[in-house]
């Protein structure tokens, strides 16, 4: 599945709830079945600081594809978090740094994202993008 | 009661005085519980707004013609509304400033000019990050040191330790009156009559009290009251500073420019007198003119009917609250406002407060802008529901059905 279909995926996933709470269920069952983050990469280094609620992130690269682990301290951020993995994890750095994550907007979850949300989450996707880009750069 | 001429307390007129209050959100109806961060306003202070900019709009203190006539006289008139609210000795007591933070700023670099390296100022262990931060920078600027009395699990200023800290190199105590993250009511006037025998000036920082209670400058005998409009019924962007006049008068201007000086030549310049000689620039006429229509609006109403009504809002929630299994209330003095705070065992409080905005109801989560006091509690925040004389019963039955709904999901 490429990055943009696993996208669509999520949309079409979501479509199906006409009620917020519902959404918002869905998003809390996706953050509970997210792997747990090891205790001991909780580290400094690690952490996304939000106003309100925290994000540790790890990435690598194998080569080829990115990998990526994060976690939060709240379920709906982690819920969010598991979704922006799925569509990245094992994808190609070109692929991650030109990516538009349009499914955020369309599930109705752009508030998540804004510059302005203190959960860690904006920075989070700058993270991972510039992750790729590096990886792109150590390729070339 | 009816002989002092004062509105009744109906609370299903009041909440027709409120537009904001009617409309829904996610397609549910808004309760509002987050008046602590911010009140709606009334449509009398809407409609001075709109007239203001429809008929009377010019600038202030200058201009010779009708219109500026007019602003000029409205904008003093609010001065005097709100110099007979707070019972100040005299009008020009009454500064406009942008807000609570702009006033202690204000007082922060003016006052702050008197002072010298060593002085001490003190404040406490619960103040927001504004009654903080302007003294920090005081500090590094003048070498003045800052002490801080601490606070008890029941989120109270401990007495003892306060009078611990006042001596003669005291110059300046600043509290709020009442804590906006845990709703504690301070015993402000004791401190204020502790700090006057050390010959110490006091804040009184009144962004959580002006709104709940009846304030009285001169029974408190405080030197500086500050509060921010847009809290109590009217606009943002416009706030007061009350200062004693003899106090003001010997503090620096804050900033220079147009209004503040009487006469400017390159050689000097000499400042205008009180008040005008701290409201350089055009200030914000139409807030200052509409936060008077926002007192005038509260002084209809006996405050004490207000108060009575908010603190059985927050028994009310508070008694249906705590027969949640894992809830702690956060700030448990016996004196407290219409402020609850809370946090659940297992569930964030970004968690909860996201899941609550979804079915309508508007609360605060995170640290409410006093990490140190989240950090004297060990927990990342909470959630806070504060209500204002417009709540009722039936929203916080409804606010404790969506959060069971929510603590159900999250668990
Ligand atoms: C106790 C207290 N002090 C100061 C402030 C700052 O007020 P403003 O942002 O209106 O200047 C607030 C606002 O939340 C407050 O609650």
């Amino acid at each position: 599945m490429t990055l943009n279909e696993k996208q669509i995926e999520l949309i079409d996933e979501f479509s199906i709830f006409d009620d917020w709470m519902d959404k918002y269920q869905y998003i809390i069952d996706l953050g509970n079945e997210l792997t747990p983050f090891d205790e001991a990469k909780r580290t400094k280094d690690r952490i996304i600081e939000g106003c309100q609620s925290q994000v540790w992130l790890d990435a690598s690269f194998d080569g080829n594809v990115m990998h990526f682990e994060a976690d939060s301290d709240a379920i709906i951020t982690k819920g969010i978090i598991a979704m922006l993995i799925r569509v990245l994890d094992n994808e190609k750095p070109e692929e991650i740094a030109k990516c538009d994550f349009h499914f955020i907007n369309e599930i109705g979850l752009y508030e998540h994202l804004s510059p302005t949300r203190s959960n860690g989450l904006a920075s989070m996707v700058k993270k991972m993008k510039m992750a790729a880009l590096m990886a792109v750069g150590q390729k070339g | 009661m009816e002989t002092t001429g004062k509105r009744k307390f109906n609370l299903r007129e009041i909440r027709e005085d409120f537009p904001a209050l009617r409309q829904t959100v996610y397609g549910k109806n808004l309760i509002y519980f987050d008046n602590g961060a911010t009140s709606q306003k009334p449509q009398y202070v809407i409609d001075a707004i709109n007239k203001y900019y429809s008929k009377d709009n010019a600038n202030i203190h200058r201009g010779v013609h009708h219109l500026s006539q007019k602003a000029t006289n409205e904008y003093e008139a609010s001065r005097k509304t709100i110099a007979t609210y707070l019972n100040a000795k005299h009008t020009h007591e009454i500064i406009f400033t942008k807000g609570t933070t702009e006033g202690i700023n204000l007082v922060a670099f003016s006052f702050g000019q008197l002072l010298q390296k060593g002085d001490e100022i003190i404040i406490s262990a619960m103040e927001h990050h504004s009654n903080i931060v302007p003294w920090q920078m005081l500090c590094e600027r003048v070498g003045c040191v800052l002490k801080v009395i601490p606070i008890n699990k029941k989120g109270e200023i401990i007495y003892d330790e306060y009078l611990q800290l006042l001596n003669d190199k005291t110059k300046l105590v600043a509290v709020s009156h009442i804590s906006n993250s845990l709703g504690t009511i301070n015993p402000i006037k004791k401190m204020i009559d502790e700090a006057h025998k050390v010959g110490a000036k006091v804040l009184i920082d009144g962004a959580q009290s002006i709104q709940h209670t009846k304030i009285d400058v001169q029974a408190l005998d405080c030197d500086f009251y500050v509060f921010s409009g847009h809290k109590v019924f009217g606009p943002t962007g416009i706030g007061v500073l009350y200062g004693k006049e003899a106090i003001l008068n010997k503090m620096p201007p804050y900033q220079g420019g147009g209004d503040m000086i009487l006469k400017v030549t390159f050689e000097k310049t000499t400042y205008n007198e009180l008040p005008f000689k701290f409201e350089a620039g055009t200030p914000h006429i139409a807030g200052a003119i509409c936060l008077g229509k926002a007192i005038e609006y509260l002084n209809q109403f006996n405050i004490e009917d207000l108060e009575k009504h908010e603190l059985e809002l927050a028994d009310y929630a508070t008694d249906l609250l705590l027969t949640f299994e894992g809830l702690h209330i956060i700030g448990e003095s016996k004196k407290k406002t219409s402020v609850v705070s809370f946090i659940v065992d297992g569930a964030h409080p970004f968690d909860i407060g996201t899941l609550l905005d979804k079915q309508g109801v508007a609360v605060r989560t995170g640290h409410h802008c006093t990490q140190p006091v989240m950090d004297f509690y060990k927990i990342p925040g909470t959630v806070r529901a504060s209500f204002a004389f417009y709540n009722t019963k039936e929203e916080i039955d409804y606010f404790i059905a969506a959060l069971d709904k929510a603590i159900t999901m999250l668990r």
